[in-house]
């Protein structure tokens, strides 16, 4: 994963609450085996509309969405992220997100900026009312800059050195391989096993 | 201070613990199929790792594979490329599998529980948000992304930061014709879609005792609807009939060892919970939705809200948005909604019990004009076992399709898909824009209420017959 200081790009108003994952990328879009090319499928439905944020020449180019509350609830589906980052985006900032989203973010390198609802209304004014201006988010100091304004967001601290430093999730598990397989010498015998199969016939 | 049931199964499975770190769980079961499951596979061949425990591991194709001609190759060259791919990564890294046209295929947490392999006080997991389902158990169950099915089958644990805990209490009699369905759709519309984030619920009280293990999986499955991160039931006497005898269950002596262990399974009397939520269970009727969240609903009897009705801005402009989606006028009565399609189907509702419920409404009756319903059997053995009743019968007299098993109309990847406006009531569990087919419109409903208005033609319950 790469590693993610700050960034700056466009700032993208979604004003929407409950964009479930489902919104973010339609079922029929998931059928890929890779995790790249994601980015037709990032809100679908909405993308025939002129009205679209997205469709919007200033916004297009966006890197930063500012998302209404409950962003990201629904199905478990890392293609939302992936979608989100195919197309270009690198935050996403908003008041409450769904938790698998949320995680699968953390894993994926996106990151998600917690704010109150009254901030996430002003970077939506902020971002309406000069189309195409850029935010800055800082993920040092956890902060988002955006016109005059500095905002401070939240994310959880193991989140946030896991982005800074560009961490892989698997590699450090396994630095610990002696506890697991200390833990898989004290499990009962009688826990299940998948393998060898049996069924009812 | 007691435990909960949540930190009991939670603290059995802590592998490391360190400051200011999430703590590294132990996974028992990991359940993998075809959508969520290709990146990982490749993250593993990348990194040249192995599956670290197969036999705790299991995959199904579910999701995108067709419920008619099932054994003719899948027409969607992509999703054939999908359910492909799943074989071959599962036969690589020796993952067991259950294919299409197998007794055991079918929607992944129908086929856990009936295995035998989902058991009281495992820690279970899958890339799939219905996950959840397995609480019913008495498990720690809860749905991963993709980069966590790879951390998974890489280590067979996962770094987890520990949720709140929060109990609902459901205690009272149900009404007649009022379902475990029915529960938790009415307490999603109290609790919002987002009431139970960051939380671990145990659903407890005399209602939830006196349930079926069928009516306890719809609750725990929709746990997610809400927000929450696992729904959890404690183990008991109906939890072990339902168990015992199951292909994996433990015999004999194991037998025993593990129910002394599923019987100390359950939070402490004098246990905290972060947050408690009360439902007087005989103040319920049947409960239907009208919007495009889960959370959106109201009692059948009840009619479509007004966006004025909602307080809260946010609401508002969502009950706005849905009531346009959905084509809905407020303050039309529930029971006017007519429909095009019903769904009876999905991991809420697609297991034998929901069958039968369904079949007992429509045995004798013949399907409303311009009506097509969909009966789609959770599992190849689901569907077994009901033709062994008759109930496809039932079904085909009516005039309702009886297909093969799998994930279906309920996130419509595969062919069965609403045709944009169609309205359907549907048994599944998400009523999203789109969620079963461009333009499609959902309302989620119980069995009986499906069946009920797939004769009536308009949204109803077997009151209204
Ligand atoms: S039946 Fe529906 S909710 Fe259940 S696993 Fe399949 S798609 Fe997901």
């Amino acid at each position: 994963m790469d590693k993610f200081s700050t960034h700056t790009g466009i700032a993208v108003p979604l004003r929407a609450s409950n964009v479930d994952t489902d919104q973010i990328i339609p079922a029929v879009y998931l059928k890929r085996v890779t995790r790249t090319g994601f980015e037709d499928g990032l809100f679908a439905a909405w993308r025939n509309d002129p009205e679209f944020v997205l469709n919007q020449s200033a916004y297009a180019p966006g890197s930063i969405l500012v998302a209404g509350p409950d962003f990201g609830t629904g199905s478990s589906r890392e293609h939302a992220v992936w979608a989100l980052q195919n197309y270009g985006f690198k935050v996403v900032i908003g008041s409450r997100f769904g938790d698998i989203f949320r995680s699968n973010s953390g894993k994926a390198g996106l990151v998600i900026a917690v704010v109150p609802q009254d901030v996430v209304e002003k970077l939506w004014e902020i971002a309406e009312s000069e189309p195409g201006i850029e935010f800055t988010v800082d993920l040092h100091h956890r902060t988002v800059e955006a016109a005059d304004n500095v905002f401070s967001f939240e994310i959880d601290d193991y989140t946030r050195h896991r982005l800074l430093e560009g961490l892989d999730d698997i590699g450090l598990t396994l630095q610990h391989v002696d506890l697991i397989e200390e833990y898989e010498s004290k499990r009962p015998s009688w826990l299940p096993r998948t393998l060898p199969a049996k069924t009812a016939g | 201070m007691g435990k909960t049931l949540s930190d009991k199964v939670w603290e059995s499975h802590v592998v490391r613990t360190a400051p200011g770190e999430p703590d590294l769980l132990y996974i028992d079961l990991h359940l993998v199929h075809e959508v969520t499951s290709p990146q990982a596979f490749d993250g593993l061949r990348l990194a040249d790792r192995p599956v670290r425990r197969t036999d705790l591991t299991l995959a199904t194709e579910d999701h995108n594979t067709p419920t008619l001609n099932i054994l003719a190759p899948i027409a969607d060259p992509v999703s054939k490329l999908q359910v492909d791919t799943l074989r071959r990564n599962a036969d690589e890294f020796g993952v067991r599998r259950h294919s299409l046209g197998d007794k055991d295929q079918g929607v992944v947490h129908i086929i856990g529980p009936q295995l035998g392999l989902t058991q009281p006080g495992l820690t279970v997991v899958c890339g799939d948000s219905h996950t959840s389902t397995h609480g019913a158990f008495g498990a720690l169950a809860f749905g991963i992304g993709t980069s966590e099915v790879e951390h998974v089958l890489a280590t067979q644990t996962l770094p987890q930061a520990r949720p709140r805990t929060m109990a609902v209490n459901v205690n009272g009699e149900l009404p007649e014709g009022v379902t475990a369905k029915d529960i938790v759709l009415t307490l999603i519309a109290k609790v919002g879609t987002g009431g139970g984030q960051g939380y671990v619920v145990e659903y407890r009280g005399t209602t939830i005792e006196n349930l079926s293990m069928e009516g306890r999986m719809t609750i725990c499955n929709m746990s997610i609807e809400w927000g929450a991160k696992a729904g959890m039931m404690a183990p008991d006497e109906t939890t072990f009939a339902y168990l015992k005898g199951r292909p994996h269950a433990p015999e004999g002596a194991d037998w025993d060892a593990a129910v002394a262990y599923w019987k100390t399974l359950y939070s402490d009397s004098d246990a905290v919970f972060d947050r408690e939520v009360n439902i007087d269970a005989a103040t319920l009727t049947p409960f239907v939705t009208w919007g495009t969240n889960p959370g959106q609903g109201v009692p059948l009897g009840g009619a479509v809200p007004a966006p004025e009705d909602f307080a809260d801005p946010v609401d508002r402009s969502a009950a706005e948005r849905a009531l346009t989606y959905m084509d809905l006028r407020a303050g039309t009565p529930m029971r006017e909604i007519r429909v095009d399609t019903v769904f009876l189907g999905s991991c809420t509702n697609g297991r034998i019990e929901d069958l039968r419920l369904a079949a007992s409404v429509l045995q004798g009756k013949k399907i409303a004009d311009g009506v097509r319903m969909l009966v789609v059997p959770g599992s190849a053995r689901v569907r077994l076992q009901a033709e062994s009743e008759g109930l496809d019968q039932v079904f085909l007299d009516f005039g309702a399709e009886w297909r093969a098993a799998g994930c279906s109309m309920c996130l419509g990847m595969n062919p069965d898909q609403l045709a944009p406006g169609e309205r359907a009531a549907s048994t599944s569990n998400r009523n999203f824009e789109g969620r079963q087919g461009k333009g499609g419109r959902t309302h989620l409903v119980s069995p009986p209420v499906a069946a009920a208005t797939a004769i009536r033609g308009t949204l109803s319950s077997p009151a209204d017959l």
